[in-house]
């Protein structure tokens, strides 16, 4: 049921059950649903987007940090697992042209690396 | 390209990914099983359908994972009436928006999305859609196909193609799953005459950013219609990493064609030079596993037809013959 | 006397014109300026819709009309424009009403502020356009605000409140209007129209306070678990318990600007009545006609008009039954196999339990599927109420049926 959420009375519920606050989903950490995590190994990743496309969650996140590669390549954005929200679902990894993903298992107790 | 590009602006298509917003409008958190492409999807079709726009949606896996009281990942402003009558919820959102901006109550455009699944839309909500479409209300409706009722646990619908096993089209010693094929909502849509029909994927982005947008745009003259088909982790037996590539294999095989009506001329988007053969596509679902080899011919058989009727009507061999 | 004084005494004569209570309640629905109208044509009200189409076409209405494909598309659409900000309505009857039956609830549960009119008729099966109350009774606790009209100028003005009331900040549930379909839908009455400054003022558009708009998105038509739901339909019971402070304000400054008024409910020949009858829209107006004659007898039988009916206005009730030896309720609608077998009966029944009132009361159903009732048969179920006071009868009577 609502887990962390007060549980309010009627009268403090706007009528029908209307939410007005877009994205309030936001408050709710999906995260730990997963039993693997994505690693993007930014040396391999070129950038191409799909993974940030293709996640259903939204758990990619496409940042302006700037990135060189050992090899001199230079990026200007890079690619971050977002772990409050990842559910694990292995779609990156699979869909990543250059096999830059890795899926990893979760540590037990779900402690934050 | 590691570089973010201007969006198109009216009537041009997207020519790079990087022209997609970064800003999301389906957000994180919603309860949307771990892998399901109708994530995918829906973040793009937010996206490229920008603020201005009001969604409908249908009850089903959609409304039910993205609304949990007090939790919304609408950042749009969003209505669920109930399960077959989003088209007719619709028809009254765009009717009220059309009549206060006449009134002088409204000074902007807004327009209205209508979203809805493959039992919502072909089955119990055919009648709403099919009197939205011929009343012409500027309406985008878009059907996310994930082939059966899954919301309610994987029962078929006239959606489910033909030898899908469903919980209520079991494969045991009488059924050998659904006997019956997909129903061809496109075609029936498309005989209403409207702007604009497409079928899209989400392992295709580019192309259906495209025909979300065309169909978007086109509302400005009648209603719209985009059929995305949507592989079910659960539901097609997958693991939940392969959404996105079983999606892309229905198109390599012909399974799936990605073409576009567009004001009555048919267009392929996707041609296919050489189709995989269509166990490569069924192999990775559990929903097939049960399938002889004999079954799998007529499967073979009947994703032939289908292609042959396509190139017939396009006039030139679009999909081509399959690869052995 | 000041000038302005004068002026608000004067009574002002206004030119009735004939016309049904279906074409009333499309001129309710011109003058009220609707934006946005959809419905699905039934016996009997189509020619409610009919005449709205007359108007828009004309151009005396700009309202979007949707020629939905069905009845519960047509509350869908309804409820969805309400919710998009626009002054919306509907009208339907018996196996319409049926069909949106899911959607009355659906209505009522995201507190849309429309309005809906009923021409009363039977359910199927068997089929039938005649009317009774059968379709209201079936839609009694979809949380909707239902009133009874007893005349084509008490439908007009009734739709008139219906909007002031629904789309009340402190209200904001949907209203159904209902009247007898064919005795009262197409039979034409004296009607005085009110222009539509004048309704305007009363009656000003208060779109939905929480409207689908893109400057302020909001999230419509949840899912609510355990948690939740409870709560949720608990705010219809709180909003219905102002209904009849509402309408009674509604209805006294209606009778201020246009000089009528009708009350919650209406006492007829109450006072010094010994015996009540309970009747509702045209039975009522019929009994008005009939009783004097049985004071005229000596049976002191005095009606209670029902107007509003969803929520049972208890209070205004009470101030009129507490002294009456007997009761008879007139139900036109089957409660099958309940304790009476009419609904009214029931709430009555329980009416009079929970304030120790001490009157008998008999359960009387009738006119089912418009079976005929003439003035004798009112004057025999006057009869009856006095015969209570002394003899009770405990079973519901069937007036009428071949049994």
């Amino acid at each position: 049921m609502s887990e962390g959420v007060r549980l309010l009375k009627y009268n403090e519920i706007l009528p029908g059950g209307i939410i007005d606050e877009p994205g309030s989903s936001l408050k709710y950490k999906t995260g730990s649903w997963r039993a693997l995590r994505p690693v993007i190994d930014q040396e391999k990743c070129v950038r191409c987007r799909l993974c940030w496309i293709y996640c259903p969650d939204a758990a990619i996140l496409e940042v302006d940090e700037e990135y060189v590669t050992k090899k001199g390549r230079r990026y200007k954005i890079s690619y971050k697992v977002n772990y409050d929200y990842c559910k694990g679902c292995g779609v990156c990894a699979q869909e990543c042209p250059v096999n830059a993903i890795e899926m990893v298992p979760e540590p037990i107790g779900g402690e934050e690396q | 390209m590691a570089v973010r590009l201007k969006p198109p602006a009216k009537g041009e298509p997207y020519k790079s990914l990087f022209q997609i917003p970064r800003e999301e409008w389906f957000v994180s958190g919603h309860r949307l099983c771990a892998g399901c492409p109708v994530g995918t999807t829906m973040r793009l079709l937010t996206k490229v359908i920008g603020p201005n726009t009001i969604i409908v949606n249908a009850t089903g896996c959609l409304e039910v994972a993205s609304t949990p009281y007090p939790y919304t990942a609408w950042r749009h402003p969003w209505l669920h009436l109930a399960f077959e009558n989003t088209a007719a919820a619709a028809s009254g959102i765009e009717a009220a928006l059309k009549v206060l901006k006449a009134k002088g109550v409204l000074d902007k455009d807004v327009k209205v999305v209508a979203i809805g699944g493959d039992g919502g839309t072909v089955d119990i909500g055919l009648q709403a859609l099919s009197g939205m479409l011929e009343r012409g209300h500027k309406v985008m409706y878009v059907l996310y196909d994930n082939e059966a009722y899954m919301n309610t646990g994987i029962q078929r619908s006239g959606a489910t193609p033909y030898g899908a096993w469903t919980t209520t089209t079991p494969a045991g010693k009488k059924w050998r799953g659904e006997w019956r094929p997909k129903k061809d909502i496109d075609a029936i849509v498309a005989a209403h005459r409207i702007p604009y029909v497409a079928t899209a994927n989400p392992a295709f982005p580019l192309d259906m950013a495209n025909k979300f947008k065309k169909a978007y745009e086109l509302t400005d003259e009648g209603p719209t219609f985009v059929h995305v088909l949507i592989p079910c982790v659960p539901g097609w037996r997958i693991k939940d990493n392969m959404g996105i590539t079983v999606a892309r294999l229905a198109v390599e095989t012909g399974v799936w064609i990605l073409y576009e009506i567009d004001h009555g001329v048919f267009r392929v988007t996707f041609p296919v030079k050489r189709r995989k053969p269509v166990i490569e596509y069924l192999k990775l679902q559990g929903r097939f596993r049960h399938l002889t080899p004999e079954e799998i011919e007529k499967i073979q058989e009947m994703v032939d037809k289908q292609v042959e009727e396509v190139n017939k009507l396009v006039g030139k061999e679009v999909i081509g013959p399959v690869e052995k | 006397m000041t000038l302005a004084a004068k002026e608000e005494l004067r009574v002002e004569y206004k030119k009735p014109r004939p016309l049904s209570t279906n074409s009333a309640v499309a001129h309710a629905v011109k003058d009220l300026d609707v934006d946005v109208v959809a419905a699905y044509p039934i016996t009997p009200q189509t020619t409610v819709v009919e005449k709205i189409s007359e108007f828009i076409a004309n151009g005396e209405l700009e309202a979007e009309m949707i020629h939905v494909e069905s009845e519960h598309s047509a509350l869908s659409a309804t409820i969805a424009a309400s919710l998009t900000g626009a002054r919306a309505f509907t009208a339907t009857a018996s196996q319409g009403l049926e069909l949106m039956h899911e959607i009355l609830h659906i209505a009522s549960g995201l507190r849309a502020p429309i309005v809906m009119s009923v021409a009363m008729r039977a359910l199927s099966a068997p089929i039938s356009i005649w009317n009774d109350h059968s379709d209201v009774m079936n839609a009694r606790d979809t949380g909707w605000v239902i009133m009874f009209v007893s005349s084509a100028q008490e439908a007009y003005d009734t739709v008139i409140q219906a909007y002031r009331i629904a789309e009340d900040r402190d209200v904001l549930l949907p209203v159904m209007v209902a009247y007898d379909g064919y005795v009262m839908s197409h039979t034409m009455e004296p009607v005085v129209t009110e222009d539509r400054d004048s309704v305007l003022a009363y009656a000003p558009k208060r779109p939905f306070p929480y409207k689908l708009d893109p400057d302020k998105p909001v999230t419509i038509g949840v899912i609510a678990d355990p948690d939740w739901y409870y709560e949720i339909k608990y705010q219809i019971v709180d909003a219905m318990r102002r209904v009849p402070q509402k309408l009674e304000e509604a209805d006294r400054e209606f009778g201020k600007r246009f000089g009528r008024s009708y009350g919650v409910v209406e006492c007829y020949l109450c006072e010094d009545a010994k015996s009540l009858i309970v009747a509702a829209s045209s039975y009522a107006a019929t009994l008005k006609a009939v009783l004097p004659r049985a004071w005229e007898r000596g049976l002191k039988v005095g009606l209670l008009r029902l107007r509003l009916y969803r929520p049972f206005p208890e209070e205004y009730i009470l101030r009129h039954i507490e002294d009456k030896d007997s009761i008879l309720v007139i139900d036109r609608a089957i409660s099958y196999g309940a304790p009476y077998q009419g609904p009214l009966a029931n709430e009555f029944a329980g009416l009079l339990l929970k304030h120790d009132i001490k009157a008998n009361l008999v359960s009387v159903v009738a006119g089912i599927g418009q079976r005929r009732m003439v003035d004798e048969d009112f004057m025999k179920l006057a009869e009856i109420a006095w015969e209570a006071r002394i003899s009770k009868k405990p079973e519901t009577i069937f007036y009428g049926v071949r049994a």
